[in-house]
């Protein structure tokens, strides 16, 4: 584990912004930090970020309670960017990369790599001012990550790009995953999670309420839930399958066809209700039914909430 | 490198790269130079056409006695008036009445152009002169040319503050004091609110376009600010020192070149302490004037004094204007809160001005003491000379204040910086100033 976090509780003067939160992240691996606005992710972001410090709890990094000297060993893409509009691009990304212990000079020769990378090494001279935001956004990641911090997070990384650049970023991300580092990736786009995130934390009103790998919470919301197609309609299938199942739904479709997607009992065997369609209709497709993220999402916080 | 000193060159470099300050910086000391050499320059260029006074004197007394002068020149009057007048070449008609002996008021200047000031005065200063001759000729007085001579003497006063017995005290015109005075304390006003300023605008623009955000996760609040007090304040720190080199060059390098030989004799015989009023030829004042500028040890004193003051000045201050930066998210609505920091500086600038008259009064020691004025007050109380344990203390209590208000500035600011969206009252400031 790159980082854990034990029990991290931070409560300003007018509300609570973390209770109680736990969470583990696996060296290598992309991590998704989840959760509706204002529910506390910045502020955990915050902390990993030594910024603010917690109230009670502990974090632990790379095997050792948290200190200032780990900074270095951390990149952080804050949601709102925000570069020094006057001054040159390359003088600002190698003052950056200083602010996080690197020399001048290496500084600079890692600036060019990338600037050649990313095609926009004549952006170098150029002032923040006349860059368009998209572009200073790049300039912006680059900054993140130069340092090769062995933690990187990223806080809403894609959104006010166009899908190519998305695409290049979302490349990025993964190649320096494959190149050892570890990634917070905080963000309510919920497909891009499924994407590229290995597990997840979804937290909401200040407490952790899902965690864990992405495929995992998948398997555990789909258990039990399975679209079964069938040839005609389903008048006769439904009298057999009701007694077997908590929740049910039914779809017409094309070529006189029916689907019935529905979450068995939990002490109901899956052929058990195959044997009961059977018997009524001539089955032509099951599947099972995995959840997307958005669903995920959207039922744990409703249920929380509740 | 150490991140507060990377902070510090940042603001520092960024700054003193830009185009405006280039400017200012070449530009005000010449601008001020000019402004002081200009009414020289325009009576040393302007053509001085002699005026032609045509003199029509009915008493007899006076035209005889009228001296011409490099502004006037006296005739005596032929044709008439109407001709005379029409004439290019005069200037003017003087008509003096016959018994002006017994009616000072029977003089007249008849002229088509405006009646300049100093021809009315060259005028005025001789005939009052001749008259006063010719009256007291009246009284039969015996050697009364020797009498006159002997009785006309200029006075100056020399004020001299003796700071020990040994010690002869440097001599001091309370003129020329104030005036430097006025001016020390113009430039701390200027700097302490131009740089306050700055550094307040700086935090509002850093935490307005979000730059913060990503600067934070490297610096701590604490050092980032110091970092941009510092870095502003070397800024300042290079265009004062640049400004002091220029004048003491003009002072010491070109003032020697461009005033005659004798007057800078008497600038340095006023320096040496020697200098015999009577004897000299040039205003005692313009000597005085010459002799400070071109005393280096005066120069660099005050300079020394105005470093450590405006040093001490502007962290105090910069640390109040950071204070309101940090708690606002843009430049209209801090105007509010700037006033907490303008009023007592305004405060400071005035009653320099009211101490400058009296410069060792209570009310002087008073706001020399306390930390919002006494930059400015003891600043326009240098040149006057100070009692050393009275500068001592001012310092003292304004380094202990500069600690103190940088220390709540930066828990104020650590707070601030990550409030967004809300206009803090002072209540809420000093809410924020107590948190862990």
């Amino acid at each position: 584990m790159i980082l854990e976090v034990d029990k991290v509780s931070k409560q300003f003067t007018s509300h609570v912004a973390l209770s109680n939160v736990s969470l583990s992240v696996p060296r290598g691996s992309v991590y998704g930090l989840l959760g509706p606005n204002g529910a506390g992710k910045t502020t955990l972001i915050r902390i990993i970020n030594h910024i603010t410090a917690p109230d009670s709890g502990s974090v632990r990094f790379d095997g050792h309670r948290l200190t200032e000297a780990d900074l270095v060993n951390i990149g952080y893409l804050p949601e709102e960017r925000g570069l020094y509009k006057k001054m040159k691009v390359g003088e600002q990304a190698i003052f950056f990369a200083q602010l996080k212990g690197l020399s001048r000079r290496d500084a600079e020769a890692r600036l060019k790599a990338w600037f050649e990378r990313f095609e926009i090494s004549s952006w170098w001279n150029k002032k923040v001012s006349e860059l368009s935001k998209g572009m200073a956004q790049k300039v912006q990641f680059i900054v993140t990550v130069l340092h090769e911090p062995k933690l990187l997070i990223f806080d809403e990384p894609f959104s006010g790009f166009d899908p190519l650049n998305a695409q290049l970023l979302k490349d990025e991300i993964l190649r320096l995953r494959d190149a050892g580092a570890t990634i917070i990736f905080s963000t309510h786009n919920m497909s891009s999670v499924e994407e590229i995130c290995d597990s997840f934390t979804l937290i909401n009103k200040s407490q952790n309420i899902l965690s864990g790998r992405v495929e995992d919470v998948k398997r555990q919301f789909a258990k039990g839930r399975y679209d079964f197609t069938i040839q005609g309609d389903a008048t006769a299938v439904i009298p057999k399958l009701m007694p077997m199942v908590e929740s049910s739904d039914v779809v017409s479709l094309p070529l006189e066809r029916t689907m019935l997607s529905v979450k068995l009992r939990p002490e109901v065997e899956l052929r058990d209700a195959i044997a009961a369609v059977n018997s009524a209709a001539t089955m032509v497709g099951l599947s099972e039914n995995l959840p997307t993220m958005n669903d995920i999402f959207i039922s744990s916080v409703n249920a929380a909430n509740k | 490198m150490n991140n507060t000193a990377l902070i510090i060159k940042r603001e520092y470099i960024e700054r003193v790269n830009k185009k405006s300050f280039i400017i200012t910086t070449l530009l005000v000391p010449i601008l001020m130079l000019l402004l002081m050499c200009v009414p020289t320059l325009i009576l040393f260029f302007a053509p001085t056409t002699t005026k032609n006074v045509a003199v029509v004197d009915d008493s007899g007394i006076i035209l005889p006695r009228l001296k011409n002068t490099d502004d006037v020149r006296f005739f005596n009057a032929t044709g008439t008036q109407d001709e005379m007048l029409s004439c290019d070449s005069i200037y003017g008609i003087l008509i003096i009445d016959r018994n002006i002996m017994v009616n000072p008021n029977g003089v007249r200047i008849l002229t088509p152009n405006t009646v300049s000031a100093p021809v009315e005065r060259t005028v005025v200063d001789q005939m009052e002169k001749i008259i006063q001759d010719e009256k007291l000729k009246n009284y039969n007085i015996e050697n009364l040319d020797k009498i006159l001579a002997d009785v006309r003497t200029p006075v100056t006063v020399k004020s001299i503050r003796v700071e020990n017995e040994e010690d002869e005290g440097e001599e001091q015109s309370a003129e020329l004091n104030a005036v430097a005075g006025m001016v020390l304390n113009c430039v701390l006003y200027f700097f302490i609110l131009m740089y306050g300023a700055l550094i307040m605008n700086s935090i509002i623009e850093e935490k307005g376009n979000r730059v913060l955000e990503l600067i934070v996760c490297s610096v701590k609040p604490m050092q980032l600010m110091i970092g941009k007090i510092v870095g502003v304040g070397l800024v300042a720190l290079t265009q004062i020192v640049i400004w002091g080199v220029v004048i003491m060059f003009c002072t010491t390098v070109l003032l020697p070149i461009v005033v005659p030989a004798d007057i800078m004799a008497e600038a340095a015989a006023v320096n040496a302490g020697n200098i015999d009023p009577a004897a000299a030829g040039i205003d005692v004042d313009l000597a005085h004037m010459l002799g400070v500028f071109t005393n280096v040890g005066y120069i660099v004193y005050i300079l020394g004094m105005m470093v450590v003051f405006l040093v001490l000045g502007y962290l105090f201050y910069a640390a109040i204007f950071a204070m309101i930066g940090a708690s606002v998210d843009n430049v209209q609505d801090s105007s509010q809160l700037q006033t907490i920091a303008a009023i007592p500086i305004m405060v400071a600038f005035f009653s320099s001005m009211v101490i400058l008259e009296d410069p060792s009064s209570t009310f002087a020691l008073i706001m020399s003491m306390i930390p919002f004025t006494s930059p400015m007050v003891m600043m326009a109380r240098v040149p006057f000379g100070v009692p050393a344990w009275e500068l001592i203390m001012s310092v003292v209590i304004l380094i202990a204040s500069v600690i103190f208000s940088i220390w709540l500035a930066g828990k104020i600011y650590r707070v601030g910086i990550f409030m967004y969206g809300k206009k803090p009252s002072v209540r809420d400031l000093i809410r924020w100033a107590r948190y862990d």
